[in-house]
């Protein structure tokens, strides 16, 4: 294949919930040649295991189907192809999905969905511990076998070659499940620049513009600090758009006539956002120095990234196992002035009072007051006697869901036998949630690599 | 010398990691960011933090970025889906580190006192009206 000099990857999606109009604006705003869509966070996987366990044609990104039908006509005639990890633990189950949706919208064979499989381990799970993988979780050390009989997912953060495998098979949409959120942005440029294994600062800045890209609008304007209230026209914020050249070298910027801004303040912020140590942001294919980035505004709305530097990958995947970890619910009343804050304490007081006389064991009891210190704590002192008005927070979580559950119901009975001027209960009981606890942990790659698998076909 | 927030030299932005939260912290102009390598040591804003902050601080430099990257362990009651907390992954720890003070010349306090806030008159009527491409 002739390899291309300039692409342009527009995000489309940064969370599984993002505004739904957004794709639909990369791909009828202006020229895109990929979109690139994340849906999957942490705790996304394990919701998705219960719901393929319910159905199993169930398991992925719901929205993404009714999304598809919108635009997958408009991305076939325009030659867009649409890379996702939309297909969650079922990405089968997904592509059939989609090719329904071709049916649908006529496109009689015209179009291809590649799906990857493999990072899903659960069903493998014991025979990795039998075979000595102990995937002890990365911060404690604790071996899996502490929570093996809790656990709910377990899937592999995938790097891009499958989806180059796919893309090269002439997929026009690759569906994956646990692909790494930059993944999705630098396997087309892989694809497309023909990048090798060895070529790691080109591949650490294709890690650099997955970053730019994976949080949707979070670097063009959307929860920007950086002189946030001159932003304009936010309703109809354009998302990133990566111009990628072939020496690694891209320019972040959105379609004309949309909202927002593209500043190296807005791409600055997003590139902080959940940094950990900057100088080894660990992925599959390669190991990036995020303290090597370079920007520079070239033209409103337009910064140019340079000077980005790679390391070799490790010999390590990252698993994301989701385990349940007990119950917890929250409960909230609005206490109104004067003496809002003092009302609440009071509440609070009786509250905790109630649930010991009860005998009820927590592994732990929270109390916060919404418009005083739910955000910063202890750093705002106590609270003045004169606010007008404030939300009492309590939570609770524990072991025992019935200890649990009838938390849930001493939230309003406060409203008639405690403190006056109480309001905002009209929302009923709280729920209780179960806790589905991360457990990060690192395999062998050779372990998964093998048990990968690419397939495409007609929609 | 002046003693003023933060929240006049820099901007930020906080996300999580499990128990940790981590704070970016961007310097608006690059000739600030030496004030802030300074100033905001890792043990200057584990007091700073205090209890909100059971576990070490950890701070890394960009200085290509004029940013200093901040790892608080144990900040966020268990983290994630465990968590009690409203802020539970710690979306404006951010803005908490923005209250610390620091110090600095009266001339560089005076340049930056209308920084990082809404100007005064600022009406929330007309915000994004300036349309621009």
């Amino acid at each position: 294949m002739a390899e291309r000099t300039h692409i342009r990857i527009a995000s489309g999606q940064g969370f599984w919930g993002d505004d739904l109009e957004a794709p639909v604006r990369q791909v009828e705003g202006g020229a895109i040649d990929y979109l690139v869509m994340d849906y999957l966070a942490e705790v996304t996987m394990s919701i998705m295991q219960k719901q393929r366990a319910r159905d199993p044609a169930a398991g992925y990104a719901r929205d993404f189907i009714p999304l598809m039908e919108r635009i997958l006509p408009a991305c076939v005639e325009r030659g867009i192809r649409v890379v996702t990890n939309a297909g969650g633990v079922n990405p089968g189950g997904c592509a059939a999905a989609l090719v329904e949706v071709g049916r649908r919208v006529g496109l009689g064979g015209r179009a291809r969905v590649g799906r990857v499989e493999g990072d899903d381990i659960l069903d493998r799970l014991d025979a990795l511990l039998e075979e000595g993988h102990d995937l002890a979780h990365m911060e404690t050390g604790e071996p899996l076998r502490a929570v093996r009989d809790r656990v709910e997912s377990a899937n592999v953060y995938l790097g891009a070659a499958p989806i180059v495998e796919a893309l090269q098979g002439g997929a026009d949409v690759v569906v994956t499940g646990r692909s790494t959120d930059t993944a999705l942005t630098y396997a087309p440029m892989i694809h497309e620049f023909g990048w090798g294994p060895d070529d790691h600062d080109r591949l650490a800045a294709g890690v650099v513009a997955g970053h730019i890209n994976e949080c949707g609008a979070q670097s063009t304007g959307g929860n920007c600090l950086i002189d946030w209230w001159t932003l304009p026209f936010m309703e109809e914020v354009g998302f990133p758009i990566i111009e990628a050249d072939p020496d690694g070298t891209f320019v972040v910027t959105k379609h004309r006539g949309t909202g927002g801004r593209v500043t190296r303040g807005t791409v600055s912020e997003q590139i902080v956002y959940e940094m950990g140590d900057p100088s080894e942001y660990i992925t599959p294919d390669v190991v990036a120095d995020f303290t090597s980035i370079r920007l520079e505004d070239e033209g409103p709305d337009r910064v140019r990234v340079r000077g980005i530097r790679g390391g070799p990958r490790t010999d390590f995947l990252k698993v994301s196992i989701a385990y349940a970890d007990g119950w917890k619910a929250t409960g909230t009343l609005t206490y109104a002035w004067p003496d809002a804050a003092a009302k609440a304490q009071a509440a609070a007081k009786v509250l905790r009072a109630r649930l010991d006389r009860l005998g009820l064991e927590f592994d732990a009891v929270r109390t916060e007051l919404v418009g005083w210190d739910s955000t910063h704590g202890s750093l705002v002192g106590p609270p003045p006697a004169d606010l007008p008005e404030v939300q009492l927070r309590v939570g609770v979580r524990g072991r025992d869901r019935a200890a649990v559950e009838r938390f849930t119901r001493e939230i309003a009975p406060l409203v008639l036998t405690g403190p006056p001027s109480v309001t905002g209960f009209a929302g009923g009981r709280p729920r209780v949630q179960q806790i589905m606890a991360y457990w990060p942990a690192l395999i062998r790659r050779e372990a998964v690599e093998p048990h990968l698998t690419v397939h495409v076909s007609e929609v | 010398m002046a003693r003023i927030p933060l929240v006049h030299l820099a901007h930020a932005r906080s996300g999580d990691k499990g128990d940790t939260a981590n704070v970016g912290v961007i310097a608006y102009e690059p000739d600030h960011y030496p004030l802030l390598q300074e100033q905001l040591t890792p043990s200057a804003v584990k007091h700073h933090f205090g209890t909100m902050v059971r576990g070490p601080v950890e701070r890394f430099e960009l200085p290509n970025l004029h940013a200093l990257n901040f790892l608080l362990h144990g900040a966020l009651d268990g983290g994630g889906t465990v968590s009690l907390m409203n802020d539970a992954q710690g979306k404006v720890f951010s803005t908490a580190l923005l209250r610390m003070e620091v110090e600095v010349p009266d001339a560089v306090a005076e340049a930056v006192r209308e920084r990082g806030r809404i100007p005064p008159g600022w009406d929330p009527d007309h915000y994004g009206e300036s349309r621009h491409d």
